[in-house]
């Protein structure tokens, strides 16, 4: 996984709430095996005027031309700006890919959905919550293409001249500036594991054993 | 000291707490299908990890297969593969797999607690959203992301955080003819599809104890719409009833050591909760989504809200772009919308009850001229044999809808099954976002009884109010 420790890039503002997993990344390319490539995809009923597929070849699409992420001033952004509840509806991780894979490092917004929020740690993005007001304040920064400065380190946002301080859980914050693989961390504590499961298996041997 | 049951769950799961205050938690069981593995079963092969315990997996593909005849296998080249790529994985891993052409094959939601997959006091999880559904059984079942389905294959654990606890009591009884459905949106509409975020949701009071199992898992699966990980509603007769005997479930000493442990799992009196929630059944009337979102609900008497009256600007801002993506106009009479499509199905309400409660409305009268199509795609395998030794099928038949093969079908039309743009559908599924059930499609969410009263009127309807037949 990439380690996150301090990023600069120019910010998005999409002025929307409750931006859902079906958004991000529609269904029709879930059906994808690998685990790269939803970069194009990302936003895509917004994002062209037309329907697409996985078959379809994104060069011969028509671009939404009043889609934010296709305005020239917001070319290569990687830092998205958004409004409450961002990444709400389905557990789909190829939202988080469809945003990584479009080149977005960190999501900023004033509250996000659980699972999605995961995701995001364990792909090397970061996700941000900050006040409202705050929200507010960037969104009108960030109008017409503004550059940020994300320092995990310090946890802090650079905006111009000014700071502003965020919070992130201090595990996560490790595992993100290393940039380190959940499971072998885990594997690790191989032996509790076993442990655990052998006394499982005794006390409640009905949980073990396949029927199918 | 008085624990919640999401409490007893956790400490009963914990092989260790690392420094910073994560669980790393036991996983019972992991329900498997075709759109959210095959990048971690990528992982495991890359890694050269094992599956840390085959036999705690159930592995079922649903969201690709065809619901029409499969005899000829599956058209899409892209869906085939899915679904081929699972039957591998789960061959190459040997997880206990029921492929396509099982009669068991289904919903993996529904599945799971058909078989006594699912049982009381369990961590189940699944990559995908509304595992939360297991929450029914007091069980702790949320959904997770791909990286996580790899975790849990290699490791047989997850990392989490404690979540916050949220008691939602509903007092009072349902009205007649009122379902699950109708509470569940009724409790998103009223803390609306964040105010469950960071929460594990225990539904209690007397109008859930009331519900059956299958109300129950209704309920449990639309936590995730509420923004909730999961949802648990306390073990009680009605769940130990309804596990006896069910493929999986434990049998004869078994039973009674299971039964034993599944009494304790209830909140004990006086254990606290960081919110409480409470309502009044009586006060519910047939719920039914105007909006884009599952939190824009109303009942089927009301009208389409106003964004002008919305007070918080945000929100009004998301009234308008709703009301524009559905084609509706404020103040517009719900049961005024007239309705293109109809489907009976997904994980939240294509159970047996389900299918009796649709046909109770639907029996002796027919779809109306209107609608180009009213489906009603069964769960599983098992329940479709299940109606169709009831009759439901000639029911459904006779009145014009068409009678499908088990799987997600039109709850997120990854297979053919799907709306196009500008089609109006009245839906028993959960979401009704934007594209859902087709680019451009446009969903209203409601119970199985109100899906009948909407195919059989061709909009939206009360269904207590359609005149008795002959
Ligand atoms: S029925 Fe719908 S919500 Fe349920 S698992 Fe399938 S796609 Fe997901």
């Amino acid at each position: 996984m990439q380690a996150f420790r301090v990023h600069s890039g120019v910010v998005l503002p999409m002025d929307r709430a409750n931006v859902d997993t079906d958004a991000i990344i529609p269904k029709q390319y879930l059906k994808s095996v690998r685990r790269t490539g939803f970069g194009p995809y990302a936003f895509d009923d917004w994002r062209y005027l037309d329907a697409g597929d996985l078959d379809t070849p994104v060069d011969s699409r028509r671009p939404n031309p009043d889609f934010e992420l296709n305005d020239a001033r917001y070319a290569g952004a990687s830092i998205l700006l958004a409004r409450r509840n961002f990444g709400c509806g389905s557990s789909r991780e190829h939202a988080v890919w469809a945003l990584a894979d479009q080149g977005f490092r960190c999501v900023i917004a004033p509250s996000f959905a659980d699972i999605f929020f995961n995701n995001c740690f364990k792909n090397g993005v970061l996700p941000i919550v900050l006040e409202e007001e705050t929200i507010d304040e960037l969104f009108a920064f960030a109008a017409g293409g503004a550059e940020l400065t994300v320092d995990l380190e310090q946890q802090q946002i650079h905006v111009g001249e000014r700071q502003i301080d965020f919070r992130v859980d201090p595990a996560r914050r490790e595992r993100l500036l290393a940039g380190l693989d959940d499971i072998g961390q885990t594997l690790q504590l191989r032996a509790q594991i076993q442990d655990f499961e052998a006394r499982r298996r005794r006390e409640k041997p009905w949980l073990f054993g396949a029927r199918a | 000291m008085a624990r919640t049951l999401y409490q007893k769950i956790w400490d009963d799961h914990l092989v260790q707490t690392l420094d910073d205050g994560t669980g790393l938690l036991y996983i019972d069981r992991h329900l498997v299908h075709e759109v959210t593995s095959p990048q971690a079963f990528e992982g495991l092969r890359l890694a050269g990890r094992p599956v840390w315990r085959a036999d705690a997996n159930l592995a079922v593909p649903d969201h690709n297969v065809p619901t029409t005849d499969r005899a000829a296998g599956i058209a899409d080249p892209i869906s085939r593969t899915q679904v081929d790529t699972l039957d591998r994985n789960a061959r190459e891993f040997a997880l206990p797999y029921f492929p396509m052409a099982d009669q068991r094959q289904g919903i993996v939601h529904v599945i799971g607690p058909e078989q006594g997959a699912t049982l009381p006091g369990m961590t189940v999880v699944c990559g995908d959203s509304h595992t939360s559904t297991h929450g029914a059984f007091g069980a702790l079942a949320f959904g997770i992301g791909t990286s996580e389905v790899e975790h849990v294959l290699a490791t047989q654990c997850l990392l989490q955080q404690p979540a916050k606890t949220m008691r939602i009591w509903v007092e009072g009884a349902l009205d007649a003819g009122l379902t699950a459905k109708d509470l569940a949106l009724a409790i998103i509409g009223e803390i609306g599809t964040a105010g469950g975020t960071g929460y594990v949701i225990e539904f209690a009071g007397p109008a859930v104890q009331a519900l059956s199992m299958e109300g129950r898992m209704t309920l449990c699966n639309m936590t995730i719409e509420a923004g909730a990980r999961a949802g648990m509603v306390a073990v009680d007769d009605t769940t130990i009833d309804y596990v006896r005997g069910r493929p999986f479930a434990p049998t004869d000493a078994h039973w009674e050591a299971a039964k034993a442990w599944w009494r304790t799992l209830h909140s004990d009196e006086g254990a606290s909760f960081d919110r409480e929630v409470r309502l009044d059944a009586a006060q519910i009337r047939p719920q039914v989504t105007w909006g884009t979102s599952p939190e824009m609900v109303a009942a089927v008497d009301a009208a389409v809200p106003d964004p002008a009256q919305a007070g918080d600007p945000v929100k009004a801002q998301g009234m308008r772009r709703a009301l524009e993506y559905m084609g509706l106009a404020a103040g517009q009479a719900i049961s005024d919308i007239a309705v293109d499509k109809v489907f009976i199905g997904s994980c939240t309400n294509s159970r047996i009850e389900d299918l009796r409660e649709a046909a109770a409305v639907v029996r002796g009268r027919h779809v109306a001229a209107s609608v180009k199509l009213a489906m009603v795609v069964p769960g599983s395998g098992l329940v479709k044999a299940q109606a169709e030794a009831e009759g439901l099928d000639a029911i459904f038949r006779a009145a014009g809808f068409e009678w499908r093969e088990p799987g997600c079908s039109m709850c997120l039309a990854m297979n053919a099954d799907r709306l196009e743009p500008g089609e109006r559908c009245a839906s028993t599924s959960n979401r009704n976002f934007e594209g859902r059930q087709g680019q451009g499609g446009r969903t209203h969410l409601l119970s199985p009884a109100m899906a009948a009263a909407a195919g059989i009127t061709g909009h939206l309807v009360d269904f207590r109010t359609l005149p008795s037949v002959a």
